[in-house]
């Protein structure tokens, strides 16, 4: 038997029994930010390749939503900080080793293109929309001529914000469970699949809608296929791994991961979407809602057992 | 100049002394600490035995905290000591999930804070506080980069392992064995 | 005046007055939100000399105070044997005594208002003349002597001084017969000199310390435990006999994992292997000691395979331990212990410990037993105390003729009337012991209690005992005030000042002055001839060739011993023993006159009856028994205690580790709160451990309260020591309640 206790001290709040310093603010925060990173891409990528009009929906409102969901992002970050009026700090450094510094450089400057491109976009939504102001109908007008230069600027951001909100975890050696390379491509992906239910929600016309579910299929099957490979790494490696992979193996968040992350918010939706393909008659919300429950699940998980997981000795 | 501390864990007792001195000393409020004590039992009735090990931040020579800080307020000084700055902390607990030895908490008043190997003491020629009042005398503080240093000299003398090297963080508090 | 009180009924009051005070000392605010720079702390410190009360070790320290007058931290003095300049963990946690918010903070007195008995804030003038009236009524009625005085630290003296001038000798401490009192009885009929404390063990220097049920480093008894550490840098061989694997015992290249309450068989068999063999100090047996032959017969059964038997200590085991000390000797200690009031035959037990020391020759050498030394400062010129006409040793006609203190427990059952007696103790004046935690059978002490006139209870805390006071005086720590001058006996004579760190806190006050306040309500002030505590011991310290000044500024005064004699039988010089032979009494004489046995036999203790597991005791490297119970920097480092139970029984029983259950005792007692299990390889799978202190029932101890169980209610059952009366109490039995208790349902 191997009995290790505290005999004193470490009684630190957050940190004991054991670490919880990041409680759901942060994992929320990696789930709009990927969210927003897909959407951004869809749009941007469409717009590239001069799609704008074959689809309306994830080319012209789904990046709507982006600046309000990119606040809500920055918002928790800001609550999760707890020397709040410091946080200026972050952006009178810039630290290439510490994901925390680039990804708020990146939030920086992606956030107020998501405005940019957002207001390219609103008259076409709202054509009654009244802007008021003639400079600002003008700026936009003189805006939309650098569309296609937005279009690739905002897509560089937002790949970079998408793997930042899994290089964040990946890069803490200290927690088994992050250490893994899969993380960074895990949550862009997820990004992806959980923006194209997004879009799914968003009255897409029919062509759309077939190819976004044949979109959310693929990345999908890439998220389920890293997902099963970060797990096989894990089992694969050192003791330590192998204890972090049984946290979601029989530990105490294998029902919360594989039922509900997994099985309710990746092959469920999966199945229904194959179904719809073939035919059946299922309404197009209910995959795309559990799509997107089961990403934000994905993170509060990963990011909870994380923080549960750590070296033995 | 290299700070390390070496702890003997034949002679600690578990008294946790250096806890409440370093709390005394450092103005840790009371319900944190910047250093603990464990300890480890292994084996079958009769065939048992026992480590006590008194931990904190272990200085680490490669270290996470110090990578992962979006701001510089983790930094490393002269000696290798890992200091946070409270000025520059923001508070985004990175360092926190970084440190494999869970060293550090973020202070009430919104800062991370952790052991500083008492760099006020240690500047003015004193050991820490913790190696200062331990009743076993089981601990050492010093220069490993100099060779005539006590510390040197017991890590030369005596087997040793440290913490999770695995982790490869390069720490620096020794537990001699 | 109120009417007597026919039943002291327990109150609980809301700690009176005053709001709370931060928790955290609040000096070092220079650590938040700036840079941490070197050597910029604002303001400047002084240090102030104390000595600590934390436990009875005594520690010389500093109290490192601020300009606003606020104590920063306590620090070890370098001189001082006793610490080395390293405090231990209560010692230096001590702060927290000084900052904790649930202080008592002003005298009470006990009164009736609408039927129903409360306490109410009194001055200190009315409760001084309450406790004078009612004494001088019970000298009237009854005579001095029938008052007595529990105490345990250094407020004692002060109460104890206005006592005896009042006439009474009956002044006690739990620590003797609850306690240490077999050890020194033991060793002061075979040596004629007892250990004393520190004890005069020379563990920094030995070859062999062999500890049998000492768990030094959890009992955190300061010197020794650094010693212990020297001794380990120095290879010593370390031998521990616990049934537990203690602290100790880990350290120990020799552990015995013996069958509780067998002890005396391994001595015994120890003592047969060393004689037999022919390993004792042949030279230093027949210089100095009386008795050996009848030694030799007497143990010439007890082989190791007899004490197989009864210790399940394997014989090749006990024949090597044996040689291991036979080699060291004479550097070697089989350390005497300190609290050994275990199983009733406690004195010869020690007497066994006392022999084979003798048989190695480590007492008077290098490696075993010192000649401590010490300086007393100068006694103070009072009138002579009056001889009072009667003792408590009146209450125990032919009984425990050989303890050379008062009994606590002995205090305790005469204040309990009876037929056959015609007097019995009517006041009770209680300084710094919790006595409902401390003495054994509780429910015996509150009968007790119930039969008083008076009860004064002077505390720094709100303990348990508090609530049945009469009156009740709030204390001010150590921290806040003067004591007598700090004589310790050692390697090398030392003396050190305790002086006021700050000033007390709330309307607590020191214990001189409320002595002095009493003796001068009593017509007693010729017995406290100075104004001031200063005054008086500026006095005495002149005496000696010191003064407060120069000890305020040093704290701790070393000096040069009279003789070179640290280890007076070093060379086999001559030596005469204060015994009735003059030698060291193998065979002990003052036993014999007493009708009690000359040489220790070994008698079976009871065992636990099925489903129950012996109840073990001990200590806590964080904590002094309950005293420390709601210090804020103490807590912080353990708050509550837990049930050791082996994986065995936890399995049988079905226990987890962490699970809350109750213990229940072999007379139906059950705790009043629940304990979390810890299943621990650590302890033998007949019995069950646990840290002595917990499991406080007083309210107004709010860190305290319901954290942990009280082994003390427990233990219903002693077995008690007839040479000397000391109270064994590892006889209890528990078992384990998994369910709440229903209240009254037993």
């Amino acid at each position: 038997m191997i009995e290790e206790l505290i005999v004193s001290g470490r009684m630190n709040p957050e940190i004991d029994p054991h670490l919880h310093a990041w409680p759901w603010y942060v994992p929320t925060d990696l789930f709009l930010a990927a969210l927003v990173a897909g959407i951004l891409i869809f749009s941007a990528f469409l717009t590239l390749h001069g799609k704008e009009n074959e689809f309306p929906a994830a080319v012209k409102r789904a990046p709507l939503f982006a600046p309000f969901l990119l606040g809500i992002a920055l918002l928790l970050l800001f609550l999760d900080l707890s020397h709040k009026l410091y946080f200026w700090q972050l952006y009178t450094n810039i630290r290439w080793e510490s994901p925390m510094s680039w990804g708020s450089w990146t939030y920086l400057f992606i956030t107020p293109l998501s405005v940019l491109w957002a207001a390219i976009h609103i008259q076409d939504v709202f054509p009654n929309l009244d802007l008021k102001f003639s400079w600002l109908k003008e700026s936009i007008e003189w805006l939309k001529t650098y569309k296609k230069v937005l279009a690739g600027i905002i897509i560089l951001l937002a790949i970079t914000l998408g793997m930042y909100t899994g290089i964040l975890l990946s890069a803490f050696n200290a927690r088994p469970l992050w250490n893994s390379a899969i993380l960074g491509p895990l949550f862009l992906t997820s990004g992806l699949t959980t923006a194209t239910a997004v879009v799914l929600l968003l009255k897409p016309n029919e062509k759309e809608e077939r190819r976004f579910i044949v979109l959310m299929l693929i990345f999908a099957g890439i998220q389920i296929f890293l997902l099963i490979h970060m797990i096989m790494g894990y089992l694969a490696g050192t003791q330590v791994h192998i204890e972090a992979a049984r946290l979601l193996l029989g530990g105490e968040y294998t029902t919360s991961f594989w039922v509900f992350a997994f099985g309710f918010g990746l092959v469920l939706p999966v199945v229904l979407q194959l179904l719809k393909l073939n035919g059946s008659k299922i309404p197009v919300t209910v995959p795309a809602v559990l799509i997107i429950v089961g990403g934000l699940l994905l993170r509060l998980i990963i990011v909870e057992a994380g923080q549960a997981s750590r070296w033995l000795y | 100049m290299r700070y390390a501390m070496a702890i003997d864990t034949k002679k600690c007792v578990g008294c946790s002394d250096c806890v409440v001195a370093c709390q005394t000393e450092n103005n840790v409020p009371i319900g944190y600490c910047r250093d603990w004590v464990i300890e480890a039992t292994t084996g079958t009735y009769p065939d048992l035995s026992l480590e006590f090990r008194s931990e904190r931040c272990n200085h680490c020579s490669n270290a996470p905290c110090v990578r992962c800080c979006p701001t510089e307020a983790s930094h490393v000084v002269n000696g290798g000591i890992v200091l946070v700055d409270h000025n520059e902390c923001i508070g985004c607990k990175a360092c926190i999930e970084s440190c494999p030895y869970d060293a550090r908490f973020v202070h009430p008043e919104g800062y991370v804070d952790k052991c500083t190997f008492c760099i006020h003491r240690v500047e003015k020629g004193e050991n820490p506080a913790c190696v200062n009042v331990c009743p076993t005398k089981c601990m050492y503080f010093g220069d490993t980069d100099d060779s005539n240093s006590e510390i040197s000299k017991i890590l030369k003398k005596r087997k040793w392992k440290t913490l999770i090297p695995e982790a490869g963080t390069d720490p620096n508090i020794y537990y001699l064995i | 005046m109120d009417k007597d009180f026919s039943r002291r009924e327990f109150i609980k009051i809301s700690s009176a007055g005053l709001g709370g005070l931060a928790l955290s000392n609040p000096v070092f605010n220079w650590l938040k939100g700036e840079t941490m720079v070197p050597g910029v702390l604002p303001g400047t410190y002084k240090r102030v000399p104390t000595y600590c009360e934390v436990c009875f070790w005594k520690c010389a320290g500093w109290a490192h105070v601020n300009d606003q007058g606020e104590i920063w931290k306590l620090t070890g003095n370098h001189e001082d044997p006793h610490c080395n300049g390293r405090l231990c963990p209560r010692g230096t946690g001590g702060v927290g005594m000084y900052y904790d918010e649930d202080r008592l903070k002003t005298p009470l007195i006990r009164r009736i208002v609408n039927g129903k008995q409360v306490y109410r804030e009194a001055s200190w003038n009315e409760a001084f003349d309450y406790i004078a009236d009612k004494m001088k009524k019970i000298a009237d009625e009854h005579g001095p002597e029938c008052i007595a005085l529990f105490s345990h630290g250094s407020g004692g003296k002060h109460f104890g001084r206005m006592l005896k001038a009042f006439g009474s000798p009956n002044i006690t401490a739990p620590s003797y017969a609850q306690c240490r009192g077999p050890r020194e009885v033991a060793f002061f009929s075979t040596y004629g000199e007892g250990i004393g404390s520190p004890e005069r063990v020379d563990i920094r220097d030995t070859d062999c310390l062999v500890l049998i049920g000492s768990h030094i480093g959890e009992n955190m008894h300061n010197g020794q435990v650094q010693e212990m550490s020297d001794a380990i840098d120095k290879g010593a061989t370390i031998i521990t006999v616990d049934p537990r694997f203690s602290t100790a015992a880990s350290k120990s290249k020799h552990w015995l994992p013996i069958k509780p309450a067998t002890d005396m068989a391994l001595l015994l068999s120890w003592i047969n292997v060393i004689i037999n063999n022919e390993w004792y100090d042949k030279k230093y047996v027949e210089k100095y000691t009386f008795g050996f032959d009848e030694l030799k017969e007497h143990v010439k059964n007890f082989t190791p395979e007899w004490a197989y038997g009864i210790t399940t200590i394997k014989p090749h085991i006990i024949r090597k331990t044996a040689k291991v000390m036979a080699n060291a000797a004479p550097s070697v200690i089989i350390h005497p212990g300190r609290h050994v009031t275990w199983y009733g035959d406690d004195t010869q037990r020690l007497r066994a410990v006392a022999i084979l020391n003798a048989l190695l020759g480590s007492w008077g050498r290098r490696g075993g037993f010192y000649n401590p030394e010490k300086r007393n400062v100068a006694k103070l010129k009072l009138p002579k105390y009056p001889k009072p006409s009667k003792t408590w040793r009146d209450a125990f006609p032919e009984q425990y003729k050989l303890a050379h203190l008062a009994l606590a427990s002995g205090i305790c059952d005469a204040t309990i009337p009876t037929a056959e007696r015609d007097c019995s103790f009517k006041g009770w004046i209680v300084n710094g012991t919790n006595l409902i935690s401390t003495l054994p059978k509780p429910a015996n002490t509150l009968k007790a209690i119930q039969s008083l006139d008076l009860m004064v209870v002077v505390d720094t805390m709100p303990m348990e005992i508090t609530g049945y006071a009469d009156v009740v005086l709030p204390e001010c720590t150590y921290l806040e005030r003067y004591d007598n001058i700090r004589v310790s006996a050692h390697r090398e004579p030392t003396i050190a000042l305790r002086a006021p760190a700050v000033a007390p806190m709330y309307n607590s006050k020191p214990a001189w002055w409320m002595a002095k306040e009493l003796a001068n309500r009593l017509n007693l002030q010729d017995y406290f001839p100075f104004a001031t505590e200063e005054e008086e011991l500026d006095w005495q310290l002149k005496q000696v060739g010191s003064s407060l000044d120069e000890m305020k500024k040093i704290g701790m005064k070393k000096f040069d011993r009279e003789f070179d004699d640290v280890y007076p039988l070093e060379n086999l010089d001559d030596y005469e023993f204060n015994t009735n032979t003059g030698k060291i009494e193998l065979y002990s004489t003052a036993m014999e006159d007493e009708g009690y046995d000359p040489l220790p036999t070994y008698t079976p203790h009871e065992e636990p009856p099925e489903g129950f597991y012996r109840l073990n005791y001990g200590r806590a490297p964080m904590h002094t028994f309950s005293r420390t119970a709601n210090n804020p920097n103490l807590t912080d480092l353990m708050d509550e205690n837990s049930v050791w139970i082996n994986p065995k029984v936890a399995k049988e029983w079905d226990l987890a580790n962490g699970q809350k259950i109750w213990l229940e005792n072999q007379d139906g007692i059950v705790t009043s709160f629940p304990i979390k299990v810890r299943v621990t390889e650590r302890i033998r799978w007949d019995s069950v451990y646990m840290v002595h202190g917990f499991g406080h029932t007083d309210k107004r101890m709010k860190r305290a309260y319901g954290k942990g169980a009280s082994d003390s209610e427990l233990i219903t059952q002693t077995k008690i020591d007839p040479v000397m009366g000391g109270t064994g109490m590892r006889v209890n039995f528990v078992t384990f309640l998994t369910e709440a208790p229903i209240k009254g349902a037993v």
